[in-house]
């Protein structure tokens, strides 16, 4: 090495260029054929799957809808004191006549209706009875619009509706992340929502606990199902592999509803069971419309997942190493546990995060066989995005949902470390 | 610059052209519905006498109604509306007609008159709940029982599904606040005409809870409408509520141990709305279609094929027996006197300002 340090000047190349940069210019062409081979995949990626992530994550802020609607009212109601207990002034009330004529011309007073209505309860009707007689206002000789717009509907002299409007007129709210962590904007800032209206969190715990279980049953009974597969003659193994992936290639709503039908009081197993007379028939076991019943049919479908990524790991085991360990003296179990095991924790590792993230979000399956205490906090954006169409709510728990994932793949990486995973 | 002027005009009368014959239809249609039965009883009883008249339509079916709602405004927001009519229910058509994602109808020009010459909006009556709805039938959500595993005395009142003691075993109900809160309110003894009031109370609230917790370990709760069905029929529960059309089946084209349980059914329509934002000839398509499709004689042929009651008055006389079974299906309707005694109207503004502050009680209730 040391004949090369005491040449003077930069090394060349053949055509005499200084080398460092010749170097650069052929990486960089690399590089550039590189990214020019991905680029359909890339923008296909960006345009079909993070676009589309970031606007619904900004949905769970965005809340222009009000200030859009209803501009002068939102402006006239910026200097009104809510802290005094009395209702806004004429002016006020004669800029939301104004606002709600030109709505209810556009059509859009409901829209804004709605909205409110997640915060306040009865402001949606509020905004679509009025806005029935809204299109016959007369803006410039009506009036005095206090009086009026209270006596077509007495919503408008209830001072909660007017402290929700001033809560809510900002075009950026956090209203939808506090309500989807049980929480509020009350009087005096954020605070707990009552007692029985408390969901979410209770929801996340129990879907994050849910999943870890049902990723550990997928473990233990993938392993051994892995071991054999890996350890058999090429051609009995694939024959046994067309078992663990006809079950993947059937759909999920007709494993699902098996499974309803195996665990049913008046299911099969049951029936067995009180056949060869293990349980009376009067007191059949409950195994599904619970938490039990979500665990089995959910490690059912997701277990080729885990089984696969274990299969290709150890398939590259080779078996000269566990007869080492035992030619010098260990015992089956040392032998297993401190030399095969550790080769295998990179396939663990795959199949564990595969199946933990796509546990989740899973929302199909617990809702058919999960009864009230086996759902899963999907289940409630799925309601909010088809059912009550507040996608804000939804896109706040579903960016909850995507941190708190985050948050574990991070600990992940920290505690088994992410280089330490293979998929094949 | 005479050329310019002369191109310009082109240019307008090229743009005007498509509005000039807005009378002008397309020839192609895209239904949105629920699929099953139910669909296809709309197949033979609207769509077919409309090809006859015009074999040059080109219809096609989606079954997606149970996320119109949603899929809508997607559509709505991504400027791209390619659906024409769209099936839903009431509750559903209140919600888009809100968001204006649905064209509002004038009863009088866009529905045909009763052959009596009773106008549409007379016809009707009640049931357009909404500017943007037309009916097609009026269903209800009651409850089926076991006939085999109900004792002597099969269930009369919808009191009976809380009675633990009478008649013990599993019950299936929606998994959804709206109907279960009203059913336990009335059986908690309070007055039909006073359950939105108390229910819009914390404690009217609680008290609907505290009755649906006394058979709360015993009830299993169901998403979709198939689910009833199958669970009484494989004895999983011995009452359940859902949606009569589907008892029927389960009766009379299954003979299943079925009975019928019509105390307090709920009463819901369903009908047709249009998207809002269709080109000129999608639309006068589809208009003239739905005038076609909601007449008098093509609601009262569907029932032909399913046991729903059809939305106009003037249809209940024309309802004959079923296409196949040859059954009379006027004592299978909701709407036939002797099932109708004791009826619920579920109040649609109502849940649609309190619906997810209920959800939310509701579900935290469920969770516990």
């Amino acid at each position: 090495m040391s004949d090369m340090t005491d040449t003077a000047g930069p090394v060349l190349a053949a055509d005499g260029t200084p080398l460092k940069r010749s170097l650069a210019r052929a990486l960089r062409r690399q590089k550039m054929r590189a990214l020019l081979l991905i680029a359909p995949l890339l923008i296909f990626i960006l345009v079909s799957f993070i676009l589309p992530v970031v606007d619904m994550l900004y949905r769970s802020v965005q809340n222009g809808i009000v200030s859009n609607t209803l501009p002068r009212t939102v402006e006239a109601l910026a200097d009104w004191d809510a802290s005094t207990g009395e209702l806004p002034d004429e002016v006020v009330f004669a800029a939301m006549a104004a606002d709600l004529k030109d709505a209810a011309e556009a059509k859009i007073h409901t829209k804004v209706g709605t909205r409110l209505n997640y915060e306040n309860p009865g402001m949606s009707s509020l905004f679509r009875k009025t806005g029935r007689k809204a299109k016959k206002f007369d803006i410039e000789n009506g009036g005095p619009w206090k009086e009026e717009l209270i006596d077509i509907n007495k919503g408008w002299g209830e001072f909660d509706n007017w402290r929700t409007l001033q809560t809510y007129s900002p075009a950026i709210t956090s209203g939808y992340f506090l309500n989807a962590v049980d929480m509020r904007v009350g009087t005096d800032g954020p605070e707990m929502r009552p007692e029985d209206e408390q969901i979410y969190m209770k929801l996340l715990g129990r879907t994050l606990w849910m999943s870890l279980a049902i990723t550990s049953c997928c473990i233990l009974l993938a392993y051994p199902v892995a071991w054999i597969l890996a350890n058999l003659p090429a051609r009995k193994a694939n024959m046994l592999m067309i078992l663990v992936l006809l079950p993947f290639w059937t759909s999920l709503l007709v494993r699902t509803s098996a499974w309803k039908i195996l665990l049913q009081q008046q299911g099969v197993i049951n029936d067995i069971l009180v056949y060869v007379g293990l349980v009376a028939d009067d007191s059949r076991l409950v195994i599904i419309n619970n938490q039990f019943g979500t665990i089995v049919a959910m490690t059912h479908i997701l277990l080729p997942f885990m089984i696969l990524p274990m299969y290709s790991v150890m398939q590259t085991i080779n078996p000269s190493y566990l007869r080492a360990a035992k030619s010098l003296g260990a015992t089956d179990w040392t032998a297993f546990w401190r030399v095969y095991f550790p080769q295998t924790v990179p396939g663990i590792g795959a199949g564990s995060i595969l199946v933990f993230i796509l546990a989740i979000g899973y929302y199909i399956t617990p809702a058919l066989v999960g009864g009230t205490k086996g759902t899963f906090i999907s289940n409630q954006i799925a309601f909010h995005i088809s059912t009550s169409l507040n996608w804000g709510l939804a896109s706040a728990l579903g960016a909850i949902l995507l941190a708190v994932v985050l948050v574990l793949y991070w600990a992940y990486d920290k505690i088994v470390g992410i280089d330490n995973v293979k998929l094949g | 610059m005479k050329l310019t002027k002369l191109a310009a005009l082109a240019a307008t009368t090229a743009l005007c052209a498509p509005a000039a014959f807005a009378e002008e239809m397309a020839n192609e249609m895209t239904l949105v519905s629920w699929g099953g039965a139910y669909q296809s009883s709309q197949i033979k009883a609207y769509v077919e006498p409309y090809l006859a008249l015009h074999p040059e339509v080109k219809v096609t079916w989606d079954e997606s109604s149970a996320e119109a709602v949603a899929k809508l405004r997607a559509m709505n927001e991504a400027g791209n509306v390619t659906w024409d009519l769209v099936d839903v229910v009431a509750s559903d058509s209140m919600r888009l007609c809100d968001e204006g994602l649905a064209v509002e109808l004038d009863p009088a020009t866009d529905l045909a008159a009763a052959p009596d010459g009773t106008s549409a909006e007379d016809d009707f009556g009640d049931l357009l709940v909404s500017e943007c709805f037309a009916p097609q039938i009026v269903y209800s959500t009651t409850f089926g029982y076991r006939t085999d595993l109900v004792g002597d005395t099969a269930p009369t009142s919808v009191c009976d599904v809380f009675d633990l003691a009478a008649y013990p075993g599993k019950r299936a109900l929606q998994k959804r606040p709206i109907d279960n809160m009203e059913w336990a309110l009335f059986c908690d003894g309070v007055a039909k005409e006073d359950i939105y009031d108390t229910l819009g109370t914390d404690e009217g609230v609680s008290q609907a809870l505290a009755k649906l917790d006394t058979i709360k370990d015993q009830v299993v709760w169901w998403t979709a409408g198939a689910e009833t069905p199958q669970l009484l029929a494989d004895g999983e529960v011995v009452m359940g509520s859902t949606f009569n059309g589907r008892l029927f089946s389960a009766i009379a084209e299954q003979n299943q141990p079925i009975g019928m349980l019509w105390d307090m059914q709920s009463f819901d329509l369903d009908g047709w709305i249009v998207p809002e934002g269709l080109p000129a000839d999608r639309k006068a398509r589809v208009m003239d279609f739905l005038k076609f499709a909601t007449d008098t004689q093509r609601l009262a042929d569907q029932a032909k094929y399913i046991s729903y009651g059809p939305a106009r008055a003037s249809s209940a006389p024309l309802v004959g027996t079923h296409a196949e079974l040859g059954i009379d299906m006027a004592p299978h309707m909701p709407t036939d006197p002797a099932n109708a005694t004791n009826v619920h109207i579920y109040d649609y503004e109502w849940w649609a300002d309190n619906r997810d502050d209920l959800n939310a009680k509701f579900e935290a209730w469920l969770a516990k």
